[in-house]
Formats: C-alpha cells, structure tokens, sequence
C-alpha cells in the first residue's frame, strides 16, 4: 500500500507530500503520524506540502485533525511551503487552520520550531529556577 | 406602403441641397463648435446617400433588413466617434431627429392639400427616422459602457501593485473601493509575491479605500488567513479615524491581525519583527566603534 514516509531528524519528525493526496492516504499518514510521535516522543512535526496543488476540504481537515492530535501528544506542528492557490482554496472552503503554525519553506520551518523549542526550554528552566527560589525561602 | 416608401425614397432625391443644409442648421444649432461644418456636411451627405438606398432595397416600415446595414452602421461609427468626444446623448441623437423637420416640409410642399395622404407620409417617415434614432441612442449608451468598462479593468491593474519594502517585507497599498473580484486579485498577487521574494511580513495599507463595511472586512480577514496560511504575517496600516470606529460599530473581529495608524509605523514593527532597526548613521559609527 502506498504510504507518505515520516522521517525523524533529531527530536523533529519531517513529512514531505510528494504525491496527490487522496482520501485514504490521508487517513494512513495520520495514523502513521500519530503512532511516530509517541514512539520517538518527537516534539516536534514539519509537513512540507510544496509538491500539494490541489486540496479538498477533507485534506484541509486532516491537516488540522493531525496538528490537533500532535498538540495532545505535545508536539508542535508546523505545515510549510503552501502554495497560493491551495490557500485561497483553504480560505475560501472556510479553513483557516488556526492551530497550526506555518512557515514560507523548510528552512525558515526548521527556525520557528528552534525558536519556540528553545524558548518553551528556557521557560521550563525559569520555572525550575523560580521554583527552588520558593523552596530556599520556606526553608 | 410601397407608395409611400417609393414617396420617401423620392422625397430624399427630390430636393437634396434643401434637405442638406436645413439638416446640418439643425443639427449645428444644438451641437453648436464641437464638430466643423465641413465634417458635419460631410457625414450628412454620406448618410442621405445610404438612405436612399436602403429604402429603394426595402419597402417595408422596419429598419431591420440587411438593406439597412450600412447604414446603421455609419450610425454606430458616429455615435461612437462622438461617444469619443465627449457628446451628450440629445447632441448624438439628433442626428437622425434633426432630419425630421426637413423631410416633413418637403412631404408637405408636395402633397400640398391632400392631408390625409399627408398623415400617411409622415407616420411612414417617423416610423423609420425614430428607429434609427433610438438605434443611434443604443449604440451611444453601449460606447460608454465599452470605455467605462475598459477603464475598470485598467483600474483593477493599475490599483494593486505589491511592492517590496525590505528583504522579507512587503506593502499592499490598497486604492479604491474593494469588491470580490479586486480582493481575489489582490490576493493572488500577493500571495505569488510572497512566494517570489519569500517575504515573511505583508503590510496591508487601506489608506485609499473610502469605505470599510462588513464585506470589505471579510474580504481582508480572508486575505490575512491566507498570507498566514503560506507562513507570512500580515499587517494592516493605515486607518482612518472613522474606519476603526466603523470596525467596531460593526462589531467586525480583525483577530489576532497587528494594526498601526501609519505605515511608517507598520515598517517599523514590520522591521522590529525580523530584528532589524533602523537608525541615525552616526549611532551605528559608534557603537561599531565601541564594539
């Protein structure tokens, strides 16, 4: 069966769509998906959809279906390179995707998920910090 | 019927320097300078000559036949010549009615008493003067919606230029009123030159639309989702006072969408966001010295 491969690239996982994107290559992508990300405990998920000319609305849904399921499993996700047409159609079907993060090409994808990674990172050390700082006070 | 049209054909060969110059008087006295005596004999002359053919070719009272098509044609290429120029609709016109009066007192001249043969004569001639007046008319009014329609479509080029501020951003001055099919050019064009430049800031500038209502916010709105959609981020500039209060009389929600007065304001977020600044030359001296 044809499957859409899922690669991991540290704790990032990268999905190219190279293909048409029918129906149930969409379900299997998602279940694929789904089950990486809770194996490799990924933090993060890039779809490159620049190869993607054409969507309907059941694509566009699946993209916010995966995106919403990632956020679950505490993954972010960010979906690149949409070409011009496909996001006037996802706009004009009433699909604004407003989970997902976008980006204009991989490149500038990989720097958003750095970014917030690294940021959510530090905010996690803050805490920590502000924590101990609580605790040295009680103590 | 045939009597009658023969009566017309003859009546417009009969006496044609009369007919001529009480035409063209006519005519000049409501069209006054804007078209030389010469080029409205002329025109006059030229018309006579069709007309006597056409209604030798066809009998009938309608103005319908292929007998009449050079004729009616030499009408479209005058109304739309003085379409062109600037003519009222009364000044295109009456180039067919200003024939009347003239043909009506030749008909009179010569059938002198016979009133009732008169009637006849003259229904006939109004019948197929009014037709080719009106046709006159038609083809003035489709002129201008030809020029009103080009001129819309150069105005649709003309008003969305999308122009490149700095590496990675992009300014949309928008310039007139918004309807569907600008927004989808709009649209599309930004769109594809956020692709070309692979800009990650769009600044939206509505300092030339007149009006905001809830079309023309929705309209916007759809254009930011699909900017954000392609990885860029929009920003809309240039508000007016009345438009903000519009947007929330309207109770419009512009989202998450960043706003500014001006577009210098927008440059300036615009820049703060891909961390650049912009400042005196002296201050950058110095701190390069420092550094």
């Amino acid at each position: 069966m044809e499957r859409i491969p899922i690669l991991k690239m540290g704790s990032f996982l990268l999905v190219t769509i190279q293909v048409d994107m029918h129906d149930q290559l969409a379900m299997t992508l998602q279940e694929d998906l789904t089950n990486r990300i809770s194996e490799t405990g990924a933090r993060a998920v890039l779809i490159d959809i620049s190869a993607l000319d054409i969507v309907d609305s059941f694509i566009g849904r699946m993209l916010a279906g995966i995106a919403g399921m990632a956020k679950i499993l505490d993954a972010t996700t960010v979906v690149v390179g949409m070409q011009p047409a496909v996001a006037i159609t996802l706009v004009e079907l009433g699909l604004s995707l407003d989970g997902i993060k976008t980006a204009l090409n991989v490149d500038r994808g990989m720097a958003l998920l750095r970014t917030s990674l690294s940021l959510s990172a530090d905010e996690d050390l803050e805490e920590q910090r502000s924590l101990s700082s609580n605790s040295s006070f009680v103590s | 019927m045939a009597g009658e049209s023969s009566l017309f054909s003859s009546l417009l060969k009969k006496d044609e320097t009369f007919l001529l110059s009480q035409w063209t008087d006519a005519q000049a006295r409501v069209v006054g300078t804007k078209i030389s005596n010469e080029e409205l004999k002329a025109q006059c002359k030229e018309f006579l000559g069709l007309l006597v053919e056409a209604t030798q070719a066809d009998s009938s009272e309608s103005t319908h036949g292929s007998a009449w098509a050079p004729a009616k044609k030499m009408l479209a290429d005058i109304s739309r010549s003085r379409t062109l120029q600037g003519f009222t609709p009364t000044e295109t016109a009456i180039f067919v009615f200003s024939l009347k009066k003239p043909l009506f007192d030749l008909a009179k001249k010569e059938l002198g008493g016979n009133s009732q043969e008169l009637v006849n004569v003259i229904w006939s001639l109004t019948q197929r003067l009014d037709q080719l007046g009106l046709y006159t008319a038609e083809m003035h009014q489709k002129s201008r919606e030809e020029v009103i329609v080009r001129q819309q479509e150069d105005m649709l080029e003309l008003s969305t230029p999308v122009v490149k501020l700095w590496d990675g951003i992009l300014a949309l001055p928008m310039i007139g009123t918004l309807d569907s099919s600008r927004t989808q050019v709009v649209m599309e064009s930004l769109l594809q030159k956020i692709v070309e430049t692979e800009s990650e800031i769009a600044i939206i500038d509505i300092t030339g639309v007149p009006t905001v209502d809830t079309l023309v916010a929705q309209h916007l709105i759809k254009t930011v989702t699909a900017a954000r959609l392609m990885g860029a981020e929009c920003i809309i500039s240039g508000i007016r006072p009345q438009i903000a209060a519009t947007i929330v009389h309207l109770g419009v929600d512009l989202g998450t969408v960043a706003t500014k007065s001006t577009l210098a304001d927008a440059f300036k977020l615009a820049l703060s966001r891909t961390g650049k600044s912009v400042g005196k030359a002296d201050a950058f001296m110095h701190r390069e010295i420092r550094t």
